[in-house]
């Protein structure tokens, strides 16, 4: 094990945090501000895929089809918040599964009825791809690299804007007390409709961005959305610095867990045996991780509730 | 006075079947929505193609969604076999969801025709009299692989597969022909859509080619991302990694890629040429190995339905080992434990046009069977 693919990996572990906190950014501030479980979040990541693809087919530029994932999950959050969710906020944690357990569905059959079964095509755009040599010899595709720039920028965004802007102490406010900030002549339901539609831009542009690399198909955002889930609650719930450290840990444990326990269990087990129980232990690190911290802090890392 | 009618209608009804024979009725599981659903579309829709071009009214088909879930799949199986009273069931692509129908309704006395998972375990000890495959054992293409390997002279192969059933015959598969060293063997998680880490160790290795078994979506991924990594090792795989319906997604990445089928849409003979044309004409788009696959299979229970009746499950099962139909494939014939002994052939990723597809190169290997046929006692 040399110490460039060691260092190689650290990268490829950053590149996946990274990408999951997108996901679990929107799906942590939703449930933050509006208290909601929203499982239709994968749905909004295919939909910021697909909508990609179809416009970079289109026009053949992967820019402008990024700005159509943005605006597309955008305006599908914005609708699904007023159309549904918006009944859903007085009801309990099960109703609000339920519900929004029917929307990917939808979502996906929907995607399915106009797009047909097969994958969609969108590739790297031209000044993006191939490796880069990092110093020290390693090469590294630069689209993961930039993955990960364009990641921190967005954090960092989103950071400015909850603690620096009115929406942001909106925002905050409504994660403590949302009687409070309606009484105090804030229209509550824009600002829910705005959050939802904030959330579903990063996830969309999480889509578009991963889409690139790997296959645009329906049924692409579950396997996010679980992950997501897993980070937010080693995170806490509803805090966005939980968000980022929960993602960079979950994306750091599972890429160098699925390296280093077939290795470290060769060390006294035949090769053979040793990689197959080695990857079967490290599809479980993530929630053996998740585990762990919930046993030492029950509310997550950075959580306020318990 | 009306219940008396509908009686009489009904009674009628059923001596004017009773005349002839007994119609078959099939139950077809396949995988219709979520990410693998391009390959169960495609076999639904070879299978029936081959149904409509019959036009045998005795033959009803039922088709059910698994969502590529194993516990899915088994309730369908049970309503099918119970409520809706199916003489023989098809459809499974998936050798996970396979291993748990398959037993379970070949005990029953059901058949079962495979047009696509061949796990090995129903191949040896596992087989069954009912059971039938007729699109491949699921060793078959990766053993061809490994001969083409030794024929391009790979010395030190790097394989990668995903952690099921099928992934572990695959690796096993390639393995048995191929001679040369292993600089390293992976399983990945199924479904796995991120291959950074992998392509990193491939990096590391020193191997000379890449092995690869990742149908579906998990193929379109590996090979976007192994393209934009600047590894540019030769990089071998079975069919199912560039079958028509993910070859459009995969773009560039895939041309010139050598890959192992038992089907292609240029293999010369009449049958695989009038498929090709009506499945265009049928459905807009080329057809993949898969919907040959649906398309043989209907074929194979059409030809024995016109031997012999589902009700006499000896004679069925006569009929069925005949194997007497017009296969895309040209020659078609099955082992002792009624797995194909088949041609495999070698194509590579071409663009026509501007769509891509595979053009046969040459024949892996020639009527081969599976390797597990002698561990099958029936």
């Amino acid at each position: 094990m040399s110490l460039i693919l060691l260092i190689e990996q650290v990268l490829n572990g950053l590149q996946f945090g990274i990408m999951l906190f997108l996901m679990a950014a929107g799906l942590t501030l939703i449930f933050g501000v509006m208290g909601l479980i929203n499982l239709a979040h994968g749905s909004l990541y295919m939909i910021g895929a697909f909508c990609a693809a179809a416009v970079a087919a289109a026009t053949g530029s992967f820019m402008l089809g990024l700005v159509a994932a943005l605006a597309g999950a955008a305006i599908a959050g914005a609708l699904v918040e007023l159309v549904v969710i918006r009944r859903l906020y007085a009801k309990d944690h099960l109703d609000q599964v339920l519900a929004t357990f029917a929307l990917i569905l939808i979502f996906s059959e929907g995607t399915r009825w106009i797009f047909g079964s097969f994958p969609l095509f969108l590739d790297v755009p031209q000044f993006l791809s191939g490796p880069v040599t990092l110093p020290g010899g390693i090469q590294y595709p630069l689209y993961r690299l930039t993955l990960i720039v364009v990641g921190l920028a967005v954090a960092l965004g989103l950071w400015l804007l909850i603690s620096r802007t009115r929406l942001g102490v909106q925002i905050r406010a409504g994660e403590n007390d949302r009687e409070m900030i309606a009484a105090l002549g804030i229209d509550i339901a824009r600002l829910y409709t705005v959050v939802f539609a904030l959330g579903a831009a990063l996830a969309g542009l999480a889509g578009a961005l991963v889409g690139a690399i790997q296959s645009v198909q329906v049924g692409m955002g579950e396997p996010v959305l679980i992950l997501a889930f897993v980070v937010i609650v080693i995170g806490g719930i509803g805090s966005i610095k939980g968000a980022l450290v929960g993602a960079i840990l979950v994306g750091l444990t599972d890429t160098l867990g699925g390296i280093f326990l077939p290795e470290l269990l060769k060390l006294f087990l035949d090769p053979s045996t040793a990689t197959s129980i080695g990857s079967s232990l490290a599809s479980m690190a993530i929630y053996i991780l998740m585990a762990a911290v919930l046993i030492l802090r029950p509310a997550g890392l950075f959580g306020a509730r318990a | 006075m009306k219940f008396v009618t509908l009686a009489a209608a009904a009674a009628l009804a059923l001596s004017i079947s009773g005349a002839n024979a007994d119609p078959v009725k099939v139950g077809m599981i396949t995988t219709l929505s979520g990410g693998g659903a391009g390959l169960g579309i495609d076999v639904r829709d070879g299978f029936m193609l081959a149904v409509k071009q019959a036009g045998n009214e005795d033959l009803e088909v039922v088709i059910e969604d698994d969502q590529q879930k194993p516990d899915i799949a088994v309730q369908l199986a049970d309503k099918m076999i119970q409520s809706d009273k199916v003489d023989v069931l098809t459809g499974i692509i998936w050798s996970n969801l396979a291993m748990a129908v398959v037993p379970a309704a070949t005990a029953q006395g059901k058949f079962y025709l495979s047009p696509n998972a061949g796990p090995s375990a129903l191949a040896g000890k596992g087989c069954h009299p009912n059971y039938f495959n007729v699109a491949w054992q699921n060793d078959n293409l990766h053993e061809a692989a490994g001969a083409y390997a030794n024929f391009e002279g790979l010395k030190n192969s790097f394989l990668l597969a995903p952690n099921y059933p099928a992934g572990q015959d695959a690796l096993t598969g390639y393995k048995r022909m191929y001679q040369g060293g292993l600089a390293g063997e992976i399983y990945t998680k199924l479904g796995q859509t991120d291959y950074a880490a992998e392509i990193a160790q491939i990096r590391a290795s020193g191997a000379d080619s890449v092995y690869f078994f990742l149908p579906g979506g998990m193929g379109i991924s590996f090979l976007k991302q192994y393209k934009d990594s600047g590894v540019d090792l030769p990089v071998i795989g079975p069919a199912f990694s560039f079958d028509q319906g993910i070859l459009q997604a995969v773009g560039d990445a895939a041309l010139g890629v050598k890959n192992t089928s038992q089907w292609s849409k240029d293999i010369d003979n009449p049958v695989n040429k009038a498929f090709v044309e009506s499945f265009q004409a049928e459905y807009g788009r080329l057809p993949s190995l898969y919907a040959s696959q649906g398309f043989d299979t209907a074929n194979l229970l059409l030809s024995a339905m016109a031997k012999a009746d589902v009700k006499d499950a000896d004679a069925f099962r006569a009929a069925l080992e005949e194997a007497d139909f017009k296969s895309t494939r040209g020659n078609f014939k099955f082992g002792p434990n009624h797995h194909p002994i088949q041609d495999i052939y070698v194509r590579e990723v071409i663009k026509e046009g501007d769509v891509y597809t595979n053009k046969i190169i040459g024949k892996a290997l020639t009527s081969h069977a599976d390797a597990y046929w002698s561990e099958c006692s029936m």
